[in-house]
């Protein structure tokens, strides 16, 4: 495909800003040299940004069962909400007068979330979950060290866990301690209570976990790690398959990160902007980041909460993002939000019968709103190893599933239909990986080099790392 | 439905019969059974037409000023209705991370296409796919530049409050010590900097221009900096970058700053996006999605993500960062704008800023509010005035649709953009005057 940089030439422009109406002013110093910027006319432009929409892949595409990231359907109704301009024209920091309307928005949604997850306090800033992750983990050092116990330098974080989980960890100055799971893809009790101790900061656990198993012994976990002195925090990720069914407070969780771009619908947009709101337990309230909504008599203002741990980044958050939240959540109300997670799960266990006729399960026993599926066996009987698996979806014109995670499945991949995918969709895939499964054993050399439809084919990786090229370089500078 | 759900009750049954299940709730067997199904404080569903009434009347009760005279990290610039046309594309939306690069090839050209133009705008080797902010770039830049030796953070005072303060709670995270070093005259003061940076100094945060609009001595404070055998992090106004001698070219190891200005609404705070761009030396150090280029088997040219072996999802505790969702709709966005705008473009909207904040910063002088620091500014500037004149200035004007200079110590953070007409600048002068004693 051809580069902006290489369409158009020296002179092309869209004529888009008025003549200076003051006199001109000039830096003492100023670049040498201007940036090269594309030179195009606007038709190039749409026809530059229209050969690359024809090579994306999105909800509105197909199929996207990508495991852990519920990839559900992005109604269009947020989007008209987030855009007006009451909410997209409105600077930061005007006074709080002002801006009524979207101080009401942060805080019902605040409100919504605390309902959602059992949590007494709520705070939007958080970009991503990642970001909430770190947030909450400095929650629970700033309540450590609040207590003179900041000798609690360790989390506890399961070997199944997503790699945010111990990054994080370590961000907020703790050291990771792995916990392993059992043979039956959850947290072993035993290593659990052999793990926690007085160095013990928290645990850090998603529940369904990554394996899209419902911890049963979830009520014994918390008990375990708040009798050792730590905190539990719950890693949301995975909350589609209880939203509105199960809160994470009643589980003992005392901080919770939530995804807003995964549970609540908002856009993926290629990779961000996401959202990840922090919740927490009474205890911690006062150590929330900075600024959080109240409410006096109908009236919203901002406040800095009394030990605040500071800010997780400027302004408020990801606001239009928060916006969308909001939407949707109003949308469902308190008898769909629950109808949502149960038809997450349903469709995943329909998903997961049916393919358990052809492939080899992770663990036995329902599921919920995903399934990993172990290729090992088939990769040993064939060559054929899940990444071709998931190239031979492509050609399918399905996204494949994760591959890869989690860390304690051999050949894992994981599906998560989501519950807006219909029992077509369901049968669609679930017909298509039988196809590639028969295809593994019958052709597996020409499964080893899909996909073969697409408009590009397999790239070569290793050589993109090992001589990394990361921008264009004009007249090959 | 009211909840998307795309199956039917009917059909719901007949995907229970398959899954040998009785009910949904059989599904939930491994769930103590006390945490099922608690009430919910949530009201009940609302139609479509509902929510459009409900958001249309929050949206009511905010105010927008048809003139914006503020920046302060969140500047009102012109978007093209272009921009606007292809970021609203469903495919791109609702796509995510291109770990399918087959099938996102669209995807990773654009992002490949914006690291690019942010090295260009910059004068920087590399730059990455993104992070949340600029507040956040900057401290992810900060932890680029530790070392086993080098452990003390140093920021200036006449950086972003907001970037500050986001700079010490990642700084509390991960233990380390932070110094704000002073102004002299709203600038760095480079005696004070040099006596602070010593052998255990990781770094010196810059930003330009600075929080009050002032264009600071980049170049004498970088080459004060390495002196110490500190690194250089520069945190940058992308239009800025437009005119004033690039980070490149002032010595700095890596460039960070809010792309904002290139195409994102104001949005009450966001999202916006934080740009890193550094040296090819430091390119193993950056956090974060970056994309590259390669073949594929045909040999056809490609672009992937890369340099994965730095991220979260394979060095787990071992990363430099934890990040995963960036903002990659913000970056494509900020791609699009430069493409539209062209070098030409960019440097008109930046001549623009530049020239009206100083007619402005005239006027209001000739009204009787003159500035409170002295030297060379960019598109933001502060006057000189108390509290109480501040106030009635800010009320004044907003009376009359225009949203003034933020309140800060000892006057008022003013900003001009492209959008501001001179007539707009001459009432804003007027009604000033009228309020002055």
């Amino acid at each position: 495909m051809t580069l902006i940089f290489q369409r158009g030439g020296p002179g092309q422009k869209l004529s888009l800003l008025p003549p200076c109406d003051v006199p001109e002013i000039h830096l003492t110093q100023e670049r040498a040299h201007a940036p090269r910027l594309p030179q195009v006319t606007e038709n190039e432009l749409m026809r530059h940004y229209k050969t690359l929409f024809d090579q994306m892949y999105g909800v509105n595409s197909g199929s996207y069962p990508l495991g852990s990231c519920t990839m559900k359907y992005n109604p269009k109704i947020d989007e008209e909400a987030a855009a007006l301009p009451g909410f997209t024209q409105v600077h930061p920091t005007q006074d709080a007068h002002t801006v009524q309307g979207c101080l009401a928005v942060l805080h019902s949604l605040e409100k919504a979330l605390c309902a959602v997850t059992g949590m007494d306090g709520v705070t939007l800033q958080p970009a991503a979950g990642a970001h909430g992750e770190f947030a909450g983990l400095l929650l629970i050092k700033a309540y450590h060290q609040s207590r003179g116990d900041g000798g609690r330098n360790r989390i506890l974080i399961p070997d199944s866990a997503h790699g945010t989980n111990p990054a994080s960890a370590r961000m907020a100055g703790f050291e990771v301690v792995n916990i392993p799971s059992g043979p039956d893809g959850c947290v072993d009790l035993d290593a659990l209570r052999a793990a926690a101790g007085p160095d013990t900061a928290g645990l850090m656990l998603t529940n369904p976990n990554t394996v899209g198993i419902f911890e049963r012994n979830i009520l014994d976990i918390t008990r375990i790690v708040h009798d050792a002195g730590g905190l539990c925090y719950y890693d949301g990720a995975n909350l589609n398959a209880v939203v509105g069914v199960v809160r994470p407070g009643d589980m003992g969780f005392d901080v919770c990160h939530l995804n807003l771009h995964k549970t609540f619908a908002t856009p993926h947009g290629g990779g961000g902007p996401g959202s990840g709101p922090v919740g927490c337990k009474a205890a911690l309230l006062d150590f929330l980041p900075g600024p959080q909504v109240a409410e006096e008599d109908g009236l919203y203002r901002f406040f800095t909460p009394s030990r605040s741990i500071g800010r997780m980044k400027q302004f408020y958050g990801n606001f239009t993002v928060a916006v969308k939240a909001l939407a949707y959540l109003l949308t469902l109300g308190r008898e769909r939000l629950p109808e949502a997670a149960e038809n997450a799960v349903l469709n995943a266990n329909y998903m997961m019968s049916r393919l358990a006729k052809t492939y080899d399960m992770a663990y036995n026993g329902p599921c919920m709103h995903e399934f990993v599926m172990t290729l090992e066996g088939l990769h040993k009987e064939t060559g054929v190893s899940a990444l071709d698996i998931a190239k031979g979806l492509l050609d399918h014109g399905i996204h494949p599933p994760t591959m890869y995670f989690p860390l304690i499945v051999h050949e894992a991949l994981m599906i998560e239909p989501t519950e807006t995918e219909s029992k077509a969709d369901l049968d669609a895939m679930c017909a298509a990986l039988e196809a590639l499964h028969a295809a593994a054993i019958s052709e597996a050399d020409t499964l080893r080099a899909a996909p073969h439809t697409t408009p590009i084919h397999r790239l070569d990786e290793v050589g993109a790392a090992r001589n990394p090229i990361l921008r264009y370089e004009f007249n090959g500078r | 439905m009211g909840s998307y759900v795309a199956n039917t009750p009917a059909v719901r049954q007949e995907l229970l019969d398959a899954v040998g299940a009785d009910s949904i709730r059989a599904l939930y067997r491994d769930v103590p059974e006390a945490l099922l199904y608690p009430p919910l404080a949530l009201d009940a569903e609302k139609s479509e037409l509902e929510i459009r009434s409900h958001f249309t009347a929050l949206a009511e009760k905010n105010k927008v000023f048809p003139t914006c005279l503020r920046g302060a990290g969140a500047y009102r610039h012109f978007i093209p209705a272009a921009v606007r046309a292809i970021v609203s594309r469903e495919e791109l939306l609702t796509a995510y991370t291109p770990y399918q690069a087959e099938v996102s090839q669209g995807l990773l050209q654009g992002i490949f296409e914006y690291q690019t133009m942010i090295c260009e705008l910059t004068g920087m080797e590399v730059s990455n796919a993104s992070v949340y902010d600029g507040a956040t770039a900057a401290a992810e830049a900060i932890h680029m530049c530790l070392d086993r030796k080098r452990t003390k953070i140093y920021v200036s005072a006449a950086a972003h409050p907001e970037t500050i303060e986001t700079i010490r709670t990642y700084c509390f995270g991960y233990d380390l010590a932070l110094e704000v070093l002073p102004l002299r005259d709203g600038r760095t003061d480079l005696e004070a900097l040099t006596a602070a940076l010593g052998e255990d100094a990781a770094c010196f945060y810059l930003q330009q221009p600075n929080y009050f609009g002032l264009v600071e001595d980049a170049q004498a404070v970088g080459a004060t900096v390495h002196a110490a055998g500190a690194k250089f992090i520069m945190g940058v106004n992308p239009i800025a970058c437009a005119l004033l001698p690039t980070p490149g070219a002032c010595g700095a190891d890596i460039a960070v700053g809010d792309g904002q200005p290139l195409g994102l609404d104001l949005a009450f705070g966001g999202p916006y996006l934080g740009f890193m761009a550094a040296t090819k030396k430091l390119m193993r150090q950056l956090p974060g999605r970056i994309v590259g280029q390669t073949q594929d088997t045909n040999g056809a040219t490609g672009y992937v993500l890369t340099l994965t072996a730095r991220e979260q999802h394979i060095r787990r505790e071992k990363a430099g960062s934890n990040i995963c969702s960036n903002q990659a709709l913000c970056a494509f966005t900020a791609g699009a704008y430069l493409a539209a705008m062209g070098p030409e473009g960019l440097a008109q909207a930046a001549r623009l800023s530049l020239s009206k904040a100083h007619y402005l910063a005239q006027k209001l002088a000739e009204a009787g509010l003159s500035r409170r620091d002295g030297g060379e500014f960019f598109h933001e500037f502060v006057t000189a005035c108390d509290e109480d004149t501040a106030a009635a200035i800010s009320a004044v004007l907003a009376e009359h649709g225009i949203l003034g200079g933020l309140p800060v110590e000892g006057g008022l953070l003013w900003c001009v953009t492209e959008l501001v007409s001179r007539d707009a600048l001459d009432k804003t002068a007027d009604l000033v005057k009228e309020v002055l004693p």
